[in-house]
């Protein structure tokens, strides 16, 4: 008789659609219906490490930001450590390192502020530079996207990360940036998003 | 035995990217290949969710948005099930999110303008943990189908919307859930962005006459399975060595 190996399959994915909305943040969809929506704070009030802004779009092929965008973001907390019993090290109190944002129906404009997190070290030992996991949900993509946000003025520890290295076209890492600049004396990091073409943003199948 | 890597995606069972009868698919897939990527401990990572995230009647939609004394319109369903992963092990504590249209095939969302009335005592959103052993459960009204903007005549099959977190960013899952025996399913340029029927079967629920309250709630099961781990049987060599 054949063997039969008695793995299931996972659960094909679907598109989140164009009203994502009224499940992860029925808030914007206009109604108010839980006691506290999830995914509006990242690091909480006793985090420490530098308070940074996060703002980006994410736009499509044909050079328009998308405005029915979901996405979540996973970090970790300023000494690299995340909210997750397999990462070691504590976290700080209301650190919970994962957050949920959506796009302005209007603008397609997204933003989050949080903590700019340290540098993580992977299963082989091998640091990696400080980054942010961003997932990526919308109608049209049939399975939410990966990528990750790094900093451009962590130049150095960008240099020796392990999983910006794996990208053979050494121009395409430059989208996985995260543009410095200030507002109102805030740090403010820029990530635009870019679905498809010129200057497509690395995507990775994790 | 620490718990290693997880499985790879299966990417020839899950939906591509580029799915042109959906149309837009066309402008927000991307043109390169992905960047695989072994799991490192910013993967194998996730939020963690705890009962005071979430209120008891969250998992109620017959009862969380509607008026005192006053019940949604529609077919009383429990929708119910477990989530395992590809060990066919539970994953409990885990999130479980869905939103869906009413009984009518409109969706309580400000940009929804189908001419199916909104039902007052409806709202559409409900979560819940997964229990020790992976099983959740909802109440809620079956949704109807309702016509979309692909081809002119287009009408997605009635559905739940679903979302999973699991132990692990790489576990993250959102999908749709559909009804045994509807005939929109076969028609639907959404469903068939996944190439293998048999991964198709594994979005519809069954009707589940077991699970049914009788003269009350009928009801449908859909098991949810997510990506599974390795036991490190042997350490990979380290880099360098």
């Amino acid at each position: 008789m054949r063997q039969h190996l008695d793995y299931l399959k996972e659960t094909p994915s679907q598109t989140a659609g164009p009203y994502v909305h009224i499940g992860l943040a029925p808030g914007a969809a206009g109604f108010e219906i839980y006691n506290q929506e999830l995914g509006w704070d990242i690091a909480g009030p006793n985090a420490a490490g530098e308070r940074i802004r996060v703002e980006g779009r994410v736009i499509d092929g044909m050079g328009s930001p998308i405005k029915d965008v979901l996405l979540e973001a996973w970090q970790a907390n300023a000494n690299g450590i995340y909210a997750h019993p397999e990462s070691e090290g504590d976290v700080e109190d209301g650190f919970r390192g994962w957050g949920r944002v959506i796009t302005n129906f209007e603008t397609g404009e997204w933003g989050f502020d949080t903590v700019k997190p340290g540098s993580v070290t992977d299963g082989n030992s091998r640091v990696m530079a400080p980054h942010i996991s961003l997932w990526i949900v919308a109608r049209g993509i049939n399975v939410g996207l990966h990528t990750r946000l790094y900093f451009e003025d962590e130049r150095d520890a960008n240099a020796g990360d392990p999983v910006l290295n794996l990208i053979e076209w050494e121009h395409r890492r430059a989208t996985l940036y995260a543009k410095r600049g200030e507002r109102d004396g805030k740090t403010v990091y820029r990530f635009d998003i870019k679905l498809q073409g010129e200057d497509e943003t690395v995507f990775f199948d994790i | 035995m620490k718990p290693g890597p997880y499985y790879q995606r299966d990417r020839q069972w899950q939906p591509a990217a580029l799915t042109p009868d959906y149309k837009t698919s066309v402008s927000r897939s991307p043109q390169y290949s992905m960047i695989s990527l072994e799991t490192t401990v910013s993967e194998v990572t996730g939020p963690v969710f705890g009962h005071n995230d979430i209120d008891p009647l969250d998992r109620d939609l017959l009862n969380n948005f509607a008026k005192p004394g006053e019940s949604p319109i529609g077919e009383r369903i429990i929708l119910h099930g477990r989530v395992l992963d590809e060990n066919a092990k539970p994953v409990p504590n885990t999130l479980v999110e869905i939103w869906q249209a009413n009984a009518g095939g409109r969706y309580r969302h400000r940009k929804d303008t189908y001419l199916a009335p909104i039902d007052p005592n409806f709202g559409g959103c409900g979560r819940t943990l997964t229990d020790e052993d992976g099983h959740y459960h909802f109440r809620t009204v079956k949704p109807g189908a309702y016509p979309w903007r692909n081809w002119v005549n287009s009408w997605r099959p009635a559905h739940v919307h679903i979302s999973v977190f699991g132990s692990a960013f790489a576990q993250r899952l959102i999908t749709q859930c559909y009804f045994e025996g509807d005939p929109l399913i076969a028609k639907c340029p959404i469903v068939n962005t996944i190439p293998d029927s048999d991964a198709i079967e594994q979005l519809i629920a069954r009707l589940d006459l077991n699970a049914t309250l009788p003269l009350d709630t009928i009801a449908y099961k859909l098991d949810i399975v997510l990506r599974g781990r390795r036991s490190t049987l042997f350490e990979n060599r380290p880099e360098g060595n």
